[in-house]
């Protein structure tokens, strides 16, 4: 490897000014939070030397905030940590969930759903769960902060919107309201620590009748990033969630997937699968809505 | 390329080291601090061999910077036994025979005891999960872990 450096910034100003003066003196930077992916990638695929930017000492970056009406979710939390957040657990079960299903012990100590947002695999399984949960994206950068809806994060494989000069600090999602549940599922061949072969996260709230007022389903590993299905969410909105509606769903998300044939699944299976899984996420999230 | 100083504490003692900026935990431990109990097997954070805790959090050491070690409190496997007397894990792992060559051994302790530290009465289900970030080519899994269910029943009967 080459000429490697390392910054550990303490505020976003100091970040962004690693990064301004990286970016005009040409050189390369990556932000560096749980390392489970950067540290893989940079001794096998990517060896180029570059500047790492820690952003674990940034304190917003490490922060987990339940308000009344919205919570913050650092970018660098560990999801070990977030799982042992009963609070949040309650509030939004099928977010850590999808973390929960990344990696063993030892990688949930270290990897955050900041990170696996920013490798931005398709297959990256906290992905639909965020953007079901209506999570923001809030991006630092030498202007200040802006917000970008997760669904609009993504612009391809291993891409994002983030400028050189930007980093990603945290999630921002909107608290769900009573009657509100949210599920995230993914299918692989063996019981755990694998890539999705096709995932699906539903969130949605019911109202006092047990008719579904809001629903926002999302899907993984089935199109060159993960995907808002408007349609699916339609589908559900105005029912009770039961089978016909959830069927409807999921074939709106068996619809809007573009899969590949890859090692873990043809096109045809992953585009059936999505849909298996939009259905029984929705049962899920609905179930979990009516003990809310 | 401009090495990094850092200052750490390893098993309660602290230690300077100067690191390499991209140079692996791992790699900072048993190259430059001479500690080699911990192990290295895939070095992509597959196989928990290189297993640590980082204040008292398990992680695997190989997806870890040394330069990230700044002020953190690290323990290691050389850090489990009291002096010469092993660890309650340590003996049971013997006694059940649930290693054979060897290499998986300490991530496999270092895995188990943070877990006992946090749950001292795992079923068999919370255990087979919780150890399954460490890989084992020789035992079949099962007698390491019977040795940390028999660790488990010790540590609450002297409790």
């Amino acid at each position: 490897m080459g000429a490697y450096a390392y910054a550990r910034p303490t505020s976003v100003e100091e970040a962004v000014a690693v990064l301004a003066s990286a970016a005009e003196a040409g050189q390369r930077t990556q932000m560096l939070a749980g390392g489970t992916d950067v540290l893989v990638q940079m001794r096998s695929v990517d060896r180029e030397p570059r500047t790492l930017v820690d952003v674990k000492h940034i304190a917003d970056a490490n922060r987990v905030e339940i308000g009344a009406d919205e919570i913050f979710v650092g970018a660098a939390v560990p999801s070990g940590i977030l799982n042992e957040n009963a609070e949040l657990k309650a509030i939004l079960p099928g977010l850590l969930e999808s973390a929960d299903l990344i990696g063993s012990t030892q990688i949930q100590g270290r990897a955050s759903i900041g990170g696996n947002l920013c490798n931005s695999s398709p297959a990256g399984d906290t992905i639909p769960a965020i953007i079901a949960a209506g999570g923001q994206c809030v991006i630092a950068g030498p202007s200040g902060t802006r917000e970008v809806a997760c669904e609009d994060f993504l612009t391809g494989v291993g891409t994002n919107v983030l400028g050189d000069t930007e980093f990603l600090l945290g999630l921002r999602f909107p608290r769900p309201p009573p009657r509100s549940g949210d599920a995230y599922l993914r299918f692989i061949p063996r019981t755990e620590m694998d890539i999705a072969v096709a995932g699906a996260g539903v969130a949605l709230t019911l109202d006092e009748g047990g008719n579904c007022v809001h629903a926002r389903v999302a899907i993984g590993a089935v199109a060159p990033t993960a995907l808002l299905v408007p349609a699916a969410g339609e589908a559900l909105v105005g029912t009770r969630v039961d089978d016909a509606a959830l069927a409807a769903a999921g074939a709106a998300c068996s619809d809007a997937a573009s899969p590949i044939t890859d090692k873990r699944g043809t096109v045809e299976y992953r585009k059936k699968v999505v849909g298996v899984l939009c259905r029984r996420a929705g049962a899920n999230a609905r179930d979990r809505a009516l003990g809310n | 390329m401009a090495k990094v100083h850092v200052t750490t504490s390893v098993n309660g003692e602290e230690r300077e080291v100067l690191c390499e900026p991209h140079q692996s935990l791992l790699d900072v431990l048993r190259d430059e601090l001479g500690m080699t109990g911990t192990k290295e097997g895939c070095a992509t954070g597959d196989c928990g061999a290189c297993s640590v805790l980082i204040d008292g959090r398990l992680v695997c050491s190989c997806l870890m910077l040394g330069v990230e070690a700044e002020g953190v409190d690290i323990t290691t496997i050389e850090g489990i036994a009291n002096g010469s007397e092993l660890h309650v894990l340590q003996r049971k792992f013997l006694e059940h025979a649930a290693l054979q060559c060897g290499i998986c051994t300490p991530g496999f302790i270092v895995a188990a005891k943070a877990l006992l530290d946090t749950n001292p009465d795992p079923d068999e289900t919370t255990i087979r999960y919780w150890l399954a970030g460490n890989l084992c080519r020789c035992t079949g899994y099962d007698k390491i872990v019977r040795a940390v269910q028999d660790a488990a029943q010790e540590l609450a009967y002297e409790a």
